[in-house]
């Protein structure tokens, strides 16, 4: 049945199959279909092979400036929310951070269906840990899965930048995750292609001892000045702050009012 | 000997004509097939609204051929781009709803059918479905829910959104008429059904003024508690 087979769906007997446990234990549970890829042809450029013929233009949403940093209260985490497809906006108020579960947030940088797809997908390992292991995953421990899905695939034109963020027994935890499957941990990263203007006031604003309003604000300005420069940053500045006890959601403001605010000589 | 010419291209920019050398073709899998998609929710209804016109290249291969798409009773789908992949995903679609069905023995719900299309079009990430598209519908609470997708499967909820070759220009128009951006001390009146569906008849009579693409007749489908309607109303056809 052609169109069963293609439609992606996972018959009962394969998942029974799963949950009585035919094998040993997978890293991860692999995911419920095979990607179809074009034949004879090398896939990462096979999309930008096919935009030049009779007004094709497959356009992917894209594009982005994220940021974080740990200080003595926690990190702060801080993205924009414009996603485009080529030159047109496509959305204003993209989400870009994925609440992963009440102590991990993960952020995406890059092409958006990626990181929906695969930070979804380590939503769902993670949850298979706590449910495996009695005890909620490192921030460590997520990070790698994700980075060993992105080696999987590596090569093959995905994009995505992110960096995982939380708080276990080892404290506060920050650590950037990208398709090329680098992993690194640190205490302040900002991804996207916005990114070199965001560490230009992150950078000249950080201190360690900052105060929990100061770490907003210059989670606000990183964001804010980023977006002013860069044609494909914009929308909205949503601001998280991981604490010791989960994550809360600071704020959600417009770039346009906090440009005003911050450059009041300028206008 | 250099030969020049200015030409207006496909998308409306000039196209300089000179001897470069050997160009090689190759087969393309895909083609562009036109159409615009609208999707439009209200407190307590939705309406997702696409001409009718099928075209490609110079030529209009038909007149009414809807991508509006019906999928359960309380949504629907928009899809435009390629007209091949949008009818192998319509169905490939409408076979998961049903397995979904015998399976749960009970209709997907418009977010549920939303995060199942995010990954069927995810599972071909590297070989695209070359279709934009938008579903409208009624979510659990009864309230409107549109969610907007990319070729590969991003997708989120919006209030709004239009989709296909004329959306670049609808969508701004949307976005001033239906989200009151742009404008200084107007008030924000909630959108009803009537001035809905005349909103959405007036934003296509637009597109099909200014789109090639865009023209022939409009289909509206209206979703609401009681069902989905249809309507139609011709638009241009030159």
């Amino acid at each position: 049945m052609a169109l069963f087979d293609v439609s992606g769906y996972k018959s009962h007997s394969e998942l029974r199959g799963q949950i009585l446990g035919t094998g040993v234990g997978h890293l991860i549970d692999r995911p419920n279909q095979q990607f179809s890829v074009p034949v004879g042809v090398d896939p990462s450029g096979f999309l930008k092979s096919c935009s030049r013929e009779g007004g094709v233009s497959i356009d992917l949403n894209h594009g982005t400036t994220t940021l974080a940093f740990t200080f003595r209260h926690g990190v702060i985490v801080a993205v924009d929310s414009r996603a485009s497809a080529g030159s047109y906006i496509a959305s204003k108020e993209a989400n870009k951070v994925i609440e992963i579960n009440p102590y991990l947030l993960g952020t995406m940088s890059g092409s958006a269906a990626d990181c929906q797809y695969w930070e979804r997908l380590l939503g769902k390992e993670c949850r298979l840990y706590k449910l495996r292991n009695k005890q909620r995953i490192s921030v460590s421990a997520a990070s790698k899965l994700l980075c060993n899905m992105m080696l999987g695939y590596r090569g093959m034109g995905l994009s995505m930048g992110s960096m995982i963020v939380g708080w276990d027994n080892k404290g506060p935890g920050l650590y950037y995750v990208d398709d090329n499957a680098t992993r690194l941990s640190g205490r302040m990263f900002s991804t996207g292609c916005g990114s070199s203007y965001a560490y230009g006031v992150i950078d000249s604003g950080y201190r360690e001892d900052m105060t929990v309003e100061e770490a907003y604000e210059l989670g606000r300005r990183g964001i804010t000045h980023a977006t002013h420069r860069d044609a494909y940053s914009g929308g909205v500045v949503n601001l998280y702050h991981m604490q010791e006890d989960g994550w809360i959601k600071v704020c959600k403001e417009d770039v346009s009012e906090l440009i005003h605010r911050y450059r009041k000589g300028m206008f | 000997i250099m030969f020049t010419t200015q030409v207006y291209g496909d998308n409306g920019k000039m196209k300089e004509y000179h001897y470069t050398g050997p160009v090689e073709h190759r087969f393309s899998p895909y083609s562009f097939n036109g159409g615009t998609v609208l999707a439009v929710a209200g407190e307590d209804f939705a309406i997702v609204a696409s001409d009718t016109r099928l075209s490609e290249g110079y030529s209009i291969h038909s007149r009414d051929s809807p991508k509006c798409y019906k999928l359960t009773n309380t949504t629907v789908i928009g899809c435009s781009g390629f007209h091949g992949d949008c009818l192998t995903l319509t169905k490939i679609i409408d076979a998961r709803l049903k397995m979904y069905k015998h399976s749960n023995n009970k209709s997907m719900t418009s977010g549920a059918i939303a995060a199942m299309l995010s990954t069927i079009l995810y599972g071909r990430r590297f070989f695209p479905y070359y279709v934009y598209n938008i579903i409208g519908g009624l979510d659990e609470e009864g309230k409107g829910a549109v969610y907007s997708f990319d070729p590969v499967g991003s997708y989120q909820r919006d209030t709004y959104k239009a989709g296909g070759s004329a959306s670049a220009m609808l969508q701004p128009l949307l976005d001033n008429q239906i989200g009151y951006k742009n404008m200084e001390g107007v008030q924000h009146l909630p959108l009803n059904q009537e001035k809905a569906v005349q909103l959405v008849k007036d934003v296509f009579i637009s597109a099909a003024e200014r789109d090639v693409y865009t023209g022939d007749a409009l289909r509206i489908c209206i979703v609401t508690k009681e069902g989905i309607k249809e309507e139609t109303v011709p638009l241009r056809k030159d």
